[in-house]
Parts: C-alpha cells; sequence; structure tokens
C-alpha cells in the first residue's frame, strides 16, 4: 500500500507541514492556532517545529487576520489564514468580499493574492450557534475566489496543497463533521492528482447523486442503501466549487438521464440551483426528470437538538431519489 | 493603585480604604453579595457536571469571575439594561433570570428565547465583541428619549481586539451615550494570553477614545461595586461612557470542550486561586462578625437546591416540535418558509404512514 491511514485532521496538518517546509514564504495565521494547535488541532505541532514567525497566533480579530493576510501577500508571502468556525468568518466578509477577491482584476492582473482561507464548516456536532453554518454559496457568488471543499483525508491532503500553491484566493472550506473519519492518503509528490475536478466516486447508471464536503459521505451511504433496492446511484463529487467543473457532472447526467444535489446550505439561492440550470441547459434532452436539489431550509440553523430535522441526511436524499426516479 | 486595580478587600479579607471608591454596605448587604456569589458557583458547577454527564452540548465556566459579575450587577437599577457575552451567568442571575433559560441554550432546544426586556438582560452574543455596538446603539436610544437608564456591556479581553469593540468605544464617546463598557480580564482568550491580544493594559484604551477607563480588582466584589456603581452614575449624569477592566481570572476550562493544560501553568492558576473572591469576602464576614458558621450552611444549602432544581429541569426539557425550525424566521408571512414548511408536513406525513 502506497498510502497511510490517517484521519482528515491530520491529513490536513501534514499538508500544512508540507508547505511550510516546501516554501520559505508561507505562513500560517489564525486563533489559538500556535500552542493550542487550533480548537480542532488542524495546526498542532507546527509552531514548536516552525516557530512563531512562520505559524502566528493572531488577535482575536477576523478582519484584521484576513487583511492582513492580504497586506502579507503584497508583500511577497503566502498566508494560509484558518477562521475558527463558519460563523465568524463574517467579521472578515468585508476584506474577503471587497479586497480579496477584487484587487487582481482591479490591477489588471499585476497584483497576486496567494491567501488560502481556511473555514471548519457545516453542521452535525451538536455545536451551540454560529458553528454549524454552510456559507459556501456567499463566496462562491463573488468572482475573484475560489472555493474548494474536500471530502476525504486524502483530498483535504492534496487540494490544499493546490490551494496553497494557487496564486488565487482560495476559500478552503473543512466538513468538520468529517475531521475524524480515516482514509488512506498518499503523499508522495508523484501521487499529486493536479488540480481538484470532479470526480465520480460511485459508478451507477440510474441516476447522478453530486455533492461535495460533508455530504458526499451521505450520498454514498444513500446510494448503497438504494442498491439494496436494486437501483444504481451515480456519486459525484464536485471537490471544488467555485469553478465547478460542469463536464464531469454533465458527462454523467448524459448517461442517468436524472440528476439530485444535496448540500446542507440552504437549497434557496444554494449551490444546487446554480447546477441545476447549468445541467438543464447542457442536458436537457438526456433529461428525464427535472433536477431535484436537496438541502437546508430558509431558515437560520436550528439549535443542535433540531439539527438532524435540518441537515439532509440519508432519507432524504432518497426521498428526493424516488421523485426523480419516479418521474 | 496596585497592578491588580483598584482594591476595597485584599485577599486576605481585610479591608482596604480608597479616597473615591469607599463603599459602605451594611452586614446584610454584605451577606446578600456572598449568597449571589456562592451560589453562581454552585449554578456554574452544576453546568459543568450536566455537560459532563451530556445532558448539556457545552458549558462556559464563569468559576474566578463571581464577584466581578456579582459586583457590577449590583450597582444597576432595575430599568438599567445588561448586554452580555455568553459567560455571563452570575449577572443574569444578579437581573432575575430564569437559569434553566441559559441552560435551554447550552442544551441546544433554543437559541437563548428569553425576553431582554423582561429582566433587561439581552440575549447572549456568541460572536465574540458584536454586543458592544448594541449596547452603545441601546444607550443611545435611552438618552435621545430623555431616560436616565444607563446600559452595561460585558465582554472579554480577547474581544478588545475585535474592530467592533473599538467602533463601539468610539461611538459612545462621539454621541457621549450612557454605557459602561465592563470588560472582565480573565487572561485568557481560549489558549491566547493578553499578550497576544493587546500592549498596553486594556482599561488605558479608553483614554485614547476620550473617554474614563479603570482597573478594578476583578475579583474584589466590593470594588467591583464601587466603581460600576461610580461609573453609571457618570452615565446617568450625562458624562458618557467609562470603561472598567475588571482583573480576574478564568479558573477552569475556556468552555467544556477545551483543555487549558495544552497551554497554560498550573502554577499560575495556582497563584490565582489564593485571590479566591469568595474565600476574601467569607473571610470579612467572619473576621467582622457579620455571618457565622449556620450562614455558610444555609448559603450551601440554597447552592445544593438550586442545583437539584436545575438538574432536574434540565432533565425535563423536552426537544422542540420540528416544525418550530419555520417559525418566526420572519415576523411577516414569507411564501417561500410557508412552502417548505408545507413540504416538510407533507414528507413528515409520508414519513409517519411508512413508520
Ligand atoms: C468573531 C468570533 N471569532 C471567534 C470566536 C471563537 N471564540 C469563542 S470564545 C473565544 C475567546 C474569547 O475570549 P475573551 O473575549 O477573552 O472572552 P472569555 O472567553 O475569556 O470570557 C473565541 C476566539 C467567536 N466566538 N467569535
Amino acid at each position: 500500500m502506497a498510502g497511510e491511514q490517517m484521519t482528515l485532521v491530520a491529513a490536513l496538518n501534514a499538508s500544512l507541514r508540507t508547505a511550510l517546509v516546501e516554501d520559505p514564504k508561507t505562513l500560517l495565521m489564525g486563533e489559538d492556532i500556535g500552542r493550542l494547535g487550533g480548537v480542532f488541532r488542524v495546526t498542532d505541532g507546527l509552531q514548536k517545529d516552525f516557530g512563531e514567525h512562520r505559524v502566528m497566533d493572531t488577535p482575536l480579530a477576523e478582519s484584521g487576520i484576513v487583511g492582513t493576510a492580504i497586506g502579507l501577500a503584497l508583500s511577497g508571502y503566502r498566508p494560509v489564514v484558518e477562521i475558527q468556525f463558519d460563523g465568524f468568518v463574517f467579521p472578515a466578509y468585508d476584506q474577503i468580499v471587497t479586497q480579496l477577491a477584487k484587487m487582481h482584476a482591479r490591477s489588471r492582473g499585476r497584483v497576486r493574492l496567494p491567501v488560502v482561507i481556511r473555514i471548519p464548516y457545516g453542521g452535525g456536532i451538536g455545536a451551540v450557534e454560529h458553528h454549524s453554518e454552510s456559507p459556501e454559496a456567499l463566496f462562491a457568488h463573488v468572482a475573484g475566489l475560489r472555493v474548494m471543499s474536500p471530502a476525504t483525508p486524502s483530498d483535504a491532503y492534496w487540494m490544499l496543497q493546490e490551494a496553497v500553491r494557487s496564486d488565487d484566493p482560495v476559500i478552503f472550506l473543512e466538513p468538520k463533521r468529517r475531521y475524524y473519519e480515516k482514509g488512506e492518503v498518499d503523499t508522495r509528490p508523484a501521487a499529486r492528482p493536479g488540480p481538484p475536478t470532479a470526480r465520480v466516486v460511485r459508478e451507477g447508471t440510474d441516476l447522478t447523486l453530486v455533492a461535495y464536503g460533508p455530504m458526499v459521505a451521505t450520498c454514498l451511504n444513500a446510494a448503497a442503501v438504494a442498491a439494496e433496492e436494486g437501483r444504481d446511484l451515480e456519486v459525484v463529487d464536485l471537490r471544488s466549487i467555485s469553478p465547478i467543473d460542469f463536464d464531469t457532472v454533465a458527462r454523467s447526467v448524459r448517461r442517468t438521464g436524472r440528476l439530485v444535489v444535496a448540500h446542507e446550505a440552504p437549497v434557496f439561492f444554494g449551490a444546487g440551483a446554480e447546477i441545476a440550470a447549468r445541467i438543464t441547459e447542457r442536458c436537457f434532452y438526456h433529461l428525464e426528470a427535472p433536477v431535484l436539489r436537496v438541502g437546508g431550509y430558509h431558515t437560520p440553523y436550528p439549535p443542535s437538538r433540531l439539527e438532524d430535522e435540518y441537515l439532509p441526511g440519508l432519507d432524504r436524499v432518497l426521498d428526493a431519489v424516488d421523485r426523480a426516479l419516479a418521474a | 493603585m496596585t497592578g491588580d486595580g483598584i482594591r476595597l478587600l485584599a485577599p486576605d479579607g481585610t479591608r482596604v480604604a480608597h479616597p473615591e471608591h469607599a463603599i459602605d454596605l451594611s452586614p446584610e448587604e454584605l451577606r446578600s453579595l456572598y449568597r449571589d456569589m456562592a451560589m453562581a458557583r454552585r449554578f456554574d458547577a452544576e453546568g459543568v457536571t450536566l455537560q459532563r454527564q451530556g445532558e448539556l452540548g457545552l458549558w462556559p465556566s464563569l468559576l474566578g469571575q463571581e464577584a466581578a459579575q456579582v459586583g457590577s450587577v449590583r450597582a444597576l437599577r432595575e430599568d438599567d439594561h445588561v448586554f452580555p457575552s455568553y459567560r455571563e451567568h452570575a449577572v443574569a442571575l444578579g437581573r432575575g433570570m430564569d437559569p434553566l433559560g441559559l441552560l435551554r441554550l447550552f442544551r441546544g432546544v433554543d437559541h437563548g428565547d428569553w425576553d431582554p426586556e423582561e429582566h433587561r438582560f439581552h440575549l447572549y452574543t456568541l460572536v465574540i465583541g458584536s454586543q458592544t455596538l448594541h449596547a452603545t446603539g441601546y444607550a443611545l436610544g435611552l438618552a435621545k428619549d430623555g431616560s436616565e437608564s444607563a446600559v452595561v456591556a460585558y465582554f472579554g479581553d480577547g474581544a478588545t481586539a475585535q474592530g467592533d469593540v473599538s467602533e463601539a468605544f468610539n461611538f459612545a464617546a462621539v454621541y457621549g451615550a450612557p454605557v459602561v463598557f465592563f470588560c472582565q480580564n480573565n487572561q485568557w482568550a481560549i489558549s491566547e494570553s493578553n499578550e497576544k491580544q493587546t500592549r498596553v493594559p486594556l482599561h488605558q484604551r479608553a483614554q485614547g477614545f476620550g473617554f474614563p477607563g479603570v482597573r478594578v480588582d476583578g475579583n474584589d466584589v466590593l470594588a467591583c461595586l464601587a466603581v460600576t456603581r461610580w461609573a453609571l452614575e457618570r452615565a446617568r449624569r450625562g458624562e458618557g461612557p467609562t470603561l472598567i477592566e475588571a482583573f480576574t481570572y478564568r479558573m477552569g476550562a475556556h468552555t467544556t470542550s477545551d483543555d487549558p493544560s495544552r497551554y497554560r501553568d498550573a502554577a499560575e492558576v495556582e497563584s490565582w486561586r489564593a485571590k479566591d473572591p469568595l474565600l476574601r469576602l467569607e473571610r470579612l464576614l467572619r473576621a467582622e462578625g457579620a455571618a457565622d458558621d449556620a450562614f455558610f450552611a444555609e448559603t450551601e444549602a440554597a447552592g445544593e437546591a438550586l442545583a437539584a432544581r436545575v438538574r432536574e429541569g434540565v432533565r425535563a426539557m423536552t426537544t422542540p416540535d420540528d416544525r418550530n425550525l419555520f417559525d418566526h424566521v420572519y415576523a411577516e408571512p414569507h411564501a417561500l418558509v410557508d412552502e417548505e414548511r408545507a413540504a416538510f408536513d407533507v414528507y413528515r406525513a409520508a414519513f409517519a404512514q411508512e413508520g
């Protein structure tokens, strides 16, 4: 076996370590990432090994973190920023949207801002308010930002490498409820898969399920359950949410004729809407049913005791599959 | 002023004279301050236990900060308002809040749905520093109405690094808002000590914005009461905001999810244990003959009764109907929410049939 079994957190940690070793201009910044190693321990041990100049505990100020990272990037550094939880990125939203995303275009390409903003996101961990949000659409809607979300430890390792190497700002969304799930990771440079494109993670013929981040595992489970009922579902992991690899999705849909998109974020104005529209344009004559979406409601993320109702679980995905197949 | 700030009660329980902030309390008042601190401590310990038993999702402990909270809240008048962060459990009790209301939030059955106007205790705020602006705006509203009520905003040392808090200081100063900024400097923002947040003693910040800032010994309930009272009087006289830095210590973990042994020394914790706010007042009460063993036994029993009530109350909390998801998203009807609620009902009914 070429790889090693590790958790998603360990893969991210290894990836950051590689980035720090490979490029002295790479810096880590964030609240509690030093001695504590971050609240999820993603940066565990890195300050000890690379020092406070490269692994910087920042003051408790998200706008300050991202704004300073912009300045560091302008002076030739490659900051990788940790936002402690999804709901706390908004104090930095102004810096991200109005500054980070736009400087490259404004300067007609003269300025590059290779800043990575890592955000543990999504629900399912029984947390209090502001600790379970899925803000991907809010970032994907902004031109100039790349948005990606790994679903497995191997993708976590390699996609973070791609994010750090990218000369564009990357919003890197980490599915926190999958942090402690294990998978095989081959960290040898030769194993580098290249920029993240969508991947068919399970082949099938009856319907395509598209997901990313935390929902990939849910969709794979749904496909396994559906298989017992004789339904052969294909599962596509997008991996990158901006840009989206529509070619891979379209190829799959042309074969299966049906599409269900699942994400935790609210359905209304969500990534699923974009995918449904584009795929309908591209695959209209191949579709045998309307594209269906499964996701969060148009409500605030609920208190944790209600989150199982809010989050699209196995049953809601299967329900959508039933409806698409019935059409 | 010592490095610990304005002090009226030394750690050994002896009184300290102060020219501006002298305070004259009756034995009954002293006992009631002690009782409030003891109840808060017992309530807090129950929060930790309930989380350990899986009854709560999370609990941010106030252990060590009882004097800062009880002393400051005692200075408020009934008509004053509090804008808290998320660790202000003793302030909540001091305002007459039902402790179970706080626990519902940490159990995950609601987001803290008490009526902020009932006890003039506004909603807990988890996004660091945001509430300082709300407090400032609320205080401005009161001033525009010609009211003599004032507002206290609670926040931590880490919060002072947020832009929102600086903006609140500036707005309050510019408009002369009747707000008291009460910063509990418990020395830690999760794993980051003060040096990682600021290079000036926090109370000195106020000067740059044009209003007074003072440090008070946050483990001295008498000083916290006296200084907050003084700041509130300034606010009522139309003299604008004050920043109070209550110099204290978070004895426990940041929350029940945190392991402080990863980032701080046991010796530091021990040195603060010697400054314990309850022990300090107990010494004074005993030395001055203001309380006897019977009083302390009574207080302990009352604490146990509170803990039992809280325990029972938490265990009895039921998960709300999942249809609640769709309630109160908007104040007025909203077609999309109505549509999603209807779809949810159909889906649930189908399940019930299969079930
Ligand atoms: C905007 C924002 N960023 C990050 C967090 C995560 N967080 C929760 S508490 C905390 C530390 C707060 O420290 P301090 O202000 O000193 O208050 P204390 O917890 O010590 O009472 C952090 C970083 C948050 N809640 N809000």
